[in-house]
């Protein structure tokens, strides 16, 4: 592990075996865990080259219960690391040698669906995809589609704010989740929006989708459903350069189109892609676009021939447009497949997700080619074209020494490009511990001090899922302090009353 | 417009400081918390009359702080100071064929003053939407970065102007809707989107609230994609689009986008609602009209200072609360954001706001906020709602983590 994690508390681990003990008194039976054998299917999550076994895994299944462990960790000031379904690729819910792991997993039901309302309000263990399940026999779904919808669950998702391929017409998690109930560090249980659409007061809301588990453990979740669109179409367009197929994008986007999705793949993607999955891409193009139009059939096809044709007046030398059901399924197969089949030609790969201004897509590409020249290693790229979002996908060799070293340096030189030409060091991933100690390359010490100030109004001793998303976390008190400079205003001359 | 009967509120005698540079904000704010003397926080005033009266000596205007710094149509995204007026920033996208999806309401002309006065800072601070609300989402839905003083007097950004990121929390948020009772916003970064090729409404005549609650919520569950779904009760309905639609009640459900698209999906819910009754269609600019006037609380723009609350509710709820009332009070009343948003207006001067409240919480909850009333009024009464225990601690602890020494708006959103 080359990440430095909080050094461990001895006076817990010391503790151990009454901590276990005390949280048997709350949760009995299986729902406690403290065997090493049986813990360590939950010594990681999706980013599996950190591992750590926790001091105990807690699986609650009441918010009473939730309440009253978070209570006794609070009184005790031990740590507490939530779990859903453990798939972040950023490490968000590494365990902690001196912390327990609140796992979620047996808030596995939905709770009411309201059609008339158009929401479904389900438990934090529900998987994304199990809500669109739960309605689709009425012709509904939920939007937001992370391509782990299948295992990861709505709580992980607003942890992180989760997005997806659609997000760029249809938001992330944050525009469609109305309301949420969560259980604060002290055990107090506070319900946040509801069924009518605006929270009030502060944006508390906001604030607790997508802050990594830091801020409290969300119980309940109230979701937009959205009636399914009538029909979807997809058109795979090849362009002889990554330039030609960025100015389709924006091209597009200046006609008003605003795609269910649209995704991009550079060569090295493409040739993985269709060797795994034989989806029918060119292979003798530099970039390959997916745009997927949803909607009224009536909309789709006015809009598919408008797509065609800024395709070819931006230099397209392919297009097909997929005529059945089968044939779109086909051409997203190719795409949803990029990561394994990448895993395929590679004996490792590391998933990076910036976001950059799409015009710098480009100047990213080149910047990339020359990284991977210095780096000795190969990248391939896929890009959620629409909304500037960058998965490149470093390859490399664990077993040959030093590679994955250089395969994170050159990653954190990805990252730090991106934020260069006016992007973000994460898209969709979240921080957690893998992009922490880069926080710096985006935000200064003032700008990380106000993030840590909404830390301290909700867990002021730090104990929800420290060494996360912060590089150091200063003490509240000292955060506190106020550095006013006196003699130094703008205005000496100001009336003061 | 003059309001009849109107006086010179105590707010509006201020001695005004207005900065010219986000160093400037800086400084103002840090000289306010050494001398622990309190700032109204304001663009030009326009919203003045929303929130709890603030107490405070002077008024940092940021009507200088005005400018739009960045404008990439294909990119979606524009970045502009906080004092910049929204009239200016709606002129340019729209001249791009773009718009502010979340469609700001402007409170102007229901306090009396005239409209399009606001500014982005104003219109962010509170959080202002329209009916596309319901299905586009809030302003907090569209901020994707802002730079700020915090009531510490230090200088932070938070954000960025791409739509896809979760680098850090989302202060953005945090400060949407914020009154500027937690930082004052010095330049802030939104999406913006295309302006739909053409819209059109159907309108549905003398339904009762409660019939035109569930053809809403039929329309909002059909395929057919409708931005807006309002419901104006007898005699209101005279009062939107200069009257074109008469007295009768009036239910309006908005289709906008591409133009076969908007005539398919048009064609398809008006059949399906000519099962609740006759279905008549708005063109463009009558549509425009309408759903602007709406937006605006256009029928209780009457020169009074007669309390309204803005509910937000369960949208099918709406209703069975109006009706509630309406039993126990003299009350006006009509419905937008397919019935989660009702506007009231309370006819015998006096907010009840303990009755209000009550209401809402006996038929599924939701919050109400005083958005018109006398200053003496606003002093009086809980303008927001007051939040259970454990909630308004954590409120209440945010504010104190952002502007320990209350020199930001105090009192706004008490």
């Amino acid at each position: 592990m080359s990440v430095m994690m909080p050094k461990p508390s001895e006076a817990i681990l010391s503790r151990r075996r009454a901590i276990v003990e005390a949280l048997r008194a709350i949760v009995p039976g299986e729902g406690v865990v403290d065997a090493a054998n049986e813990m360590a299917v939950f010594e990681s999550d999706g980013l599996t080259a950190y591992r750590q076994l926790p001091l105990v895994v807690v699986l609650p299944s009441t918010v009473d219960q939730v309440a009253a462990v978070l209570k006794y960790c609070h009184r005790e000031e031990i740590p507490v690391v939530p779990r859903g379904s453990g798939t972040s690729l950023s490490g968000g819910a590494l365990p902690l040698e001196d912390g327990v792991l609140l796992v979620l997993s047996k808030f596995n039901r939905v709770l009411e669906i309201d059609y008339d309302n158009r929401c479904a309000v389900v438990q934090p263990g529900v998987t994304n995809l199990g809500i669109t399940h739960a309605v689709a026999g009425r012709g509904f779904y939920y939007a937001p589609d992370p391509s782990s919808q299948i295992a990861c669950s709505i709580g992980g998702n607003v942890a992180e704010n989760s997005g997806g391929v659609h997000c760029l017409k249809y938001g992330l998690t944050a525009n469609n989740v109305l309301g949420i109930e969560f259980v604060t560090i002290e055990g107090e249980v506070v319900r946040l929006g509801g069924m009518h659409l605006d929270a009030e007061g502060y944006d508390l809301l906001g604030l607790m989708t997508g802050s990594e588990g830091l801020l409290g453990v969300v119980t309940e979740v109230t979701v937009r459903i959205l009636q399914k669109p009538e029909t979807a179409r997809a058109v795979l367009i090849g362009f002889p350069t990554s330039e030609e197929a960025g100015a389709a994008v924006a091209a597009i986007i200046a006609k008003g189109i605003i795609p269910g999705g649209m995704e991009m793949m550079d060569r090295p993607a493409i040739l993985a892609a269709e060797d795994f999955v034989h989806a029918g891409y060119p292979t003798d193009v530099e970039a390959l676009l997916i745009v997927e139009l949803d909607g009224p059939g009536a909309e789709v096809d006015h809009l598919l021939a408008e797509v065609e044709a800024v395709g070819s007046a931006n230099g397209a030398v392919t297009c097909r447009v997929s005529q059945s059901e089968e044939e779109r399924a086909s051409f997203w197969a190719g795409r949803k497949a990029a990561f394994p089949a990448v895993g395929r030609i590679s004996p490792d790969y590391y998933c990076m997700d910036g976001t950059i201004p799409r015009k710098e897509l480009p100047k990213v590409l080149a910047g990339m080619k020359s990284l991977s020249d210095k780096y000795g290693l190969r990248v391939a790229n896929v890009f959620h074209a629409g909304d500037g979002n960058l998965h490149p996908l470093i390859l490399y060799d664990a077993n040959e020494e030093g590679q994955l070293h250089r395969a994170e340096e050159f990653g954190n030189d990805i990252l730090r490009l991106c934020v260069e030409v006016g992007g973000v060091l994460t898209g969709e991933h979240g921080v957690g511990v893998e992009k922490r100690d880069l926080m710096p390359e985006m935000f200064d010490e003032t700008d990380m001090k106000h993030q840590q100030r909404v830390k301290c109004a909700f867990d002021d001793k730090h104990l929800l899922n420290p060494g996360k998303v912060f590089p150091q976390l200063h003490r509240c008190a000292e955060l506190g302090r106020m550095h006013v400079h006196k003699g130094q205003v703008a205005f000496p001359d100001l009336p003061r009353f | 417009m003059s309001m009849q009967g109107s006086t010179v509120e105590a707010s509006e005698q201020r001695l005004s400081v207005e900065p010219q540079t986000e160093g400037d904000i800086r400084d103002i704010v840090a000289a306010a918390v050494s001398a622990e003397e309190p700032l109204a926080i304001e663009g030009t005033g326009s919203k003045r009359g929303l929130g709890r009266p603030v107490q405070a000596a002077r008024t940092l205007s940021l009507a200088k702080m005005s400018g739009i710094t960045l404008y990439e149509p294909e990119e979606l995204v524009l970045t502009a100071k906080a004092g910049t007026p929204i009239a200016e920033i709606e002129a340019l996208v729209d001249a791009h064929g773009q718009r502010l999806e979340f469609e700001p309401m402007d409170y102007g002309p229901l306090h009396g003053l005239d409209a399009a006065q606001g500014t982005l800072g104003g219109v962010i601070a509170c959080n202002l939407a329209g009916p596309r609300r319901l299905k586009q989402g809030a302003a907090r839905d569209h901020v994707l970065g802002v730079r700020a003083v915090s009531g510490r007097g230090e200088i932070f950004k938070s954000g960025g102007r791409v739509v896809k990121n979760v680098t850090g929390y989302d202060l953005s948020k945090g400060l949407t809707g914020s009154y500027g009772t937690l930082a004052v916003m010095s330049e802030i970064t939104i999406k913006v989107l295309p302006t739909c090729e053409t819209e059109t409404t159907l309108v549905l005549r003398g339904l009762s609230d409660a019939e035109a609650a569930g053809a809403m919520a039929a329309s909002m569950g059909s395929p057919a994609e409708v931005s807006g779904a309002a419901h104006l009760p007898m005699y209101v309905a005279a009062r939107v689009a200069e009257g074109a639609l008469g007295e009768e009640a009036a239910t309006a459900i908005r289709i906008d986008g591409f133009g076969p698209s908007v005539e398919a999906r048009a064609a398809h819910l008006g059949r399906a609602l000519e099962k609740v009754g006759k279905v008549d269609r708005l063109d463009r600019e009558a549509s425009r009209r309408l759903w602007r006037d709406v937006r605006d609380v256009r029928p209780f723009v009457d020169g009074t200072r007669k309390p309204v609350w803005r509910l937000s509710v369960t949208p099918t709820r709406g209703h069975e609360i109006v009706m509630s009332l309406r039993m126990q009070a003299a009350i006006d009343a009509f419905y937008d954001w397919q019935g989660g948003l009702v506007w009231l207006r309370m006819e015998a001067g006096e907010p009840e706001a303990d009755l209000v409240r009550e209401t809402i919480r006996r038929f599924g909850g939701g919050h109400a906020t005083l958005v018109r009333a006398p200053e003496s009024v606003r002093a009086a009464t809980a303008v927001f709602q007051p939040q259970p225990g454990p909630l308004a601690a954590l409120s209440r602890r945010l504010k104190e983590q952002f502007d320990p020494k209350n020199v930001l708006n105090p009192g706004r959103m008490a």
